[in-house]
C-alpha cells in the first residue's frame, strides 16, 4: 500500500512539474515572439515619434515634406532635398537592376545546366553578403574615379547635345553624384531581387510549362507568356522589396552621394538622401531641434520602408497561396 | 525566313540576353572581390592587428582597438540576439502555426529583417546613449542584436517547418510533453539548420556600420569596458576612407579585405552546411572524367 501511494505521489509530482514546464515554456517563448513581431516594431516607431515631436510641432507635416531648406545654423529645417534624393536614387537603381535581376532569374531557372546553377546562385548570393560599407569603399576609391574620368565625359560627349536628355548630363563630372550612387545601389539590390524572382519562377508547376512546350512554343515564349504572367505578383513583390532595401541603404550611399542638401539639377550633381543626412549629421546635431528634425526624417523613412516592405510581402504571399492550393 | 525560324532565333536571342545579365552580375562580383584582393593584400601586415593607431598624420600604427572592439561587440550582440531569436522562431513554428495573429506577427518579423539598419542606431541612441550621456559599446551590441533578432527568428521558423510532422506525432503518441518534443525531437532534427541561421545572422551583423555610428562610436584606445565608446572595424573604415591621409586609406583597404573575407567565409560555410550539394559541380566534373556513375 505504501509503495502504491508513493508511486502515485511521485507520478503527480512529475505531472505537475511537466505541466509547469509546459506553461513556462509557452509563456516565455510566446513573449519573445510577441516582442519580435509586435512590441519591437511598435516601440521602435514610438521612440522615433517621441524623439521627433519637437520638429513635428515646429515644422508640421506638409511644410516639412516640401520645404527645401536645411539650415542647422538658423534651425530651419525641411526634408524635401533628402526625400527627393532618396526617391530618385531608388528609382534609378531599380531601373538598372530590375531587367538584370529578371534576366539572372531566367538564366538560373530555365537556361543554366544543372551543375552550373549552384555556381551562379552562389555568386549572386555572395554579392548580397558583401557588407555595404565595402560597396561604399570600393565605389569611392575604384568606381568613382573611373566614372569621373572615363564614363561620365563619354556620356556627356554622346548625350550632352541631345535635347531634354542632354540636360541630365550637365555639370563637371566628379564621380560623386547621382549616377554613380544609383549604379552602386543597383549592384547591391540585384541579388535580393534576383532571389525573389527566382523563387517565384521555381513555383510555376512544370505541367504549365510543359503544356506550352507541347503546343510548340519556344523557350522565350514559354517564359514570356506562361512563367512571367503567372508570377507577376511575385516579380512585383520582389521589385518593391528591393526598393524598400534601397531606400534604407546607408553606407554605400554616404560615400558616393556627396552630402549636398540641394535638389540635384543633373545626374552628375552631388546630392543627399535621408540615410546620408542621418549618418553624417546625427553625431554633430548640437541642438534639440536639429536632432529632432533628424529623428523626424528617420521616422518618415521607417514608415515608408515598412509600408513598402509590407506591400511587397503581401504580393509575394498571394502568389504562394495561389500555388499551394 | 520562315516564321518558325524567326521565333526560334528571337528566343535564342532573348536567352542570350539573359546569359549576359548573369555575366553582368558576376562581372561586378569579380571586380569588387578582385580589387579588394589586390589592394587589401598589398597593405596587409601583422602590425595592423597588434599596434594601436598613431596620432592623425603620423604614418604607421595599426587598428588593434578596432579589431578587439569589433569582436567584442559582435560576440555580445550574438549572445543577446541568438537566444531571443531562436525562442521567437520556435514559438512561431510550434505554437503559432494555427493562430492567425501569430502568423501576422511572423510576417511583420520578416518585414523587420529589411528595415533600414541606421534606424536601429537612432532608436538605441535615444534609449541607451543619451540617458547615459556618452557613447558606449554596450549600446552598439544591443543595436546589432536587435538587427539580428528578426533574421534568427525567421530562419529558425523556416528550419523547424522542414521537420516532418510525423516525427512530432510519434513523440506525442509516446506521451511526451510539448517541451519534451521541442527539446528532444524538433530541435535535434533542426540543429544544423538553426546553426546555419545563426551563422548567416552573424555574417549579416559583422559587416554593419550604420547602427554603430551613434551607439558604440569610435575609440583610438584599446578598451574592454562596455561603458566606454568602443572602436569597430567598420566605423574606423568609415572615418579613415573619408580622411585625408594616404596611409589611412591603405589601412582601410586591408581592414576591408579582412572583414569581407570573414563575412564571405561565414556565408559560404552556412551554405555548405545547409545544402551540401554546393560541391555537386565538382563531383559532376570528376564523374564525367572518370566515366563512373556515382550516387
Amino acid at each position: 500500500m505504501e509503495n502504491v501511494a508513493e508511486a502515485q505521489k511521485s507520478l503527480r509530482e512529475i505531472k505537475t512539474r511537466g505541466e509547469f514546464l509546459e506553461r513556462f515554456l509557452k509563456i516565455s517563448l510566446g513573449f519573445w515572439a510577441l516582442f519580435a513581431g509586435l512590441l519591437f516594431p511598435i516601440l521602435a516607431g514610438l521612440i522615433l515619434l517621441y524623439e521627433a515631436r519637437l520638429a513635428i510641432e515646429e515644422f508640421g507635416f506638409i511644410h516639412f515634406l516640401t520645404y527645401t531648406n536645411w539650415d542647422p545654423v538658423r534651425e530651419d529645417f525641411g526634408a524635401a532635398t533628402m526625400i527627393f534624393g532618396t526617391v530618385v536614387s531608388t528609382i534609378l537603381s531599380m531601373l538598372i537592376a530590375a531587367p538584370v535581376a529578371i534576366g539572372i532569374a531566367i538564366f538560373i531557372t530555365e537556361l543554366a545546366p544543372n551543375w552550373f546553377k549552384p555556381i551562379v546562385s552562389t555568386a549572386v548570393e555572395l554579392l548580397a553578403a558583401i557588407p555595404s560599407i565595402i560597396y561604399g569603399l570600393w565605389g569611392f576609391f575604384i568606381l568613382a574615379p573611373i566614372m569621373a574620368t572615363k564614363v561620365e565625359p563619354w556620356l556627356q560627349d554622346k548625350l550632352g547635345d541631345v535635347p531634354l536628355i542632354g540636360k541630365l548630363f550637365q555639370g563637371a563630372p566628379t564621380g560623386v553624384d547621382v549616377l554613380t550612387t544609383s549604379l552602386v545601389l543597383s549592384i547591391m539590390i540585384i541579388p535580393f531581387m534576383a532571389a525573389v524572382v527566382r523563387d517565384a519562377f521555381n513555383m510555376v508547376p512544370p505541367i504549365m510549362k510543359e503544356s506550352a512546350y507541347g503546343l510548340g512554343a519556344t523557350k522565350w515564349e514559354v517564359i514570356r507568356k506562361v512563367v512571367i504572367p503567372y508570377t507577376a505578383s511575385g516579380i512585383a513583390g520582389g521589385l518593391i522589396l528591393s526598393a524598400g532595401r534601397a531606400l534604407g541603404e546607408t553606407m554605400a550611399v554616404t560615400f558616393l552621394a556627396g552630402n549636398r542638401p540641394e535638389i540635384p539639377k543633373s545626374l552628375l550633381a552631388p546630392f543627399t538622401t535621408i540615410t546620408v543626412a542621418l549618418a553624417n549629421q546625427f553625431t554633430e546635431a548640437d541642438t534639440d531641434v536639429y536632432l529632432s528634425a533628424l529623428y523626424y526624417v528617420g521616422l518618415l523613412l521607417y514608415l515608408v520602408s515598412f509600408t513598402m516592405l509590407g506591400i511587397a510581402k503581401f504580393m509575394v504571399l498571394r502568389l504562394e497561396k495561389r500555388w499551394k492550393t | 525566313m520562315s516564321r518558325k525560324t524567326r521565333r526560334k532565333l528571337f528566343s535564342n536571342f532573348m536567352l542570350f540576353v539573359s546569359f549576359l545579365t548573369a555575366a553582368y552580375g558576376i562581372f561586378w562580383l569579380f571586380w569588387i572581390l578582385g580589387s579588394l584582393f589586390i589592394n587589401g593584400f598589398k597593405y596587409l601586415s601583422p602590425e595592423l592587428v597588434y599596434l594601436d593607431p598613431t596620432p592623425p598624420g603620423e604614418e604607421g600604427g595599426g587598428l588593434r582597438p578596432a579589431f578587439v572592439g569589433h569582436l567584442i561587440i559582435t560576440s555580445l550582440a550574438t549572445i543577446i540576439g541568438v537566444p531571443i531569436g531562436i525562442m521567437a522562431g520556435i514559438y512561431f513554428a510550434e505554437y503559432g502555426r494555427n493562430s492567425k495573429f501569430f502568423m501576422t506577427l511572423r510576417q511583420i518579423t520578416d518585414i523587420m529583417v529589411s528595415t533600414p539598419s541606421i534606424l536601429m542606431g537612432a532608436v538605441v541612441y535615444a534609449v541607451l546613449v543619451r540617458p547615459v550621456g556618452h557613447f558606449n559599446g554596450f549600446s552598439g551590441a544591443v543595436a546589432l542584436a536587435l538587427l539580428m533578432l528578426p533574421v534568427i527568428a525567421i530562419t529558425t521558423d523556416e528550419m523547424l517547418k522542414l521537420v516532418p510532422k510525423e516525427m512530432r506525432e510519434a513523440a506525442y503518441a509516446l506521451g511526451a510533453y510539448r517541451w519534451q518534443v521541442i527539446k528532444n525531437v524538433v530541435m535535434r532534427a533542426a540543429k544544423v539548420g538553426i546553426l546555419t541561421g545563426v551563422i548567416l545572422g552573424v555574417a549579416r551583423i559583422a559587416g554593419e556600420t550604420a547602427p554603430l555610428l551613434f551607439t558604440s562610436f569610435n575609440n583610438n584606445v584599446l578598451t574592454f569596458d562596455l561603458g566606454d565608446p568602443m572602436a569597430s572595424l567598420t566605423v574606423t573604415m568609415f572615418n579613415y576612407v573619408m580622411g585625408p591621409y594616404h596611409y589611412w586609406h591603405q589601412q582601410s583597404w586591408a581592414a576591408a579585405f579582412i572583414l569581407t573575407m570573414s563575412v564571405l567565409l561565414l556565408s559560404i560555410l552556412a551554405r555548405v552546411l545547409l545544402h551540401r550539394n554546393l560541391l555537386e559541380p565538382l563531383f559532376y566534373i570528376v564523374r564525367s572524367i572518370t566515366g563512373k556513375k556515382g550516387g
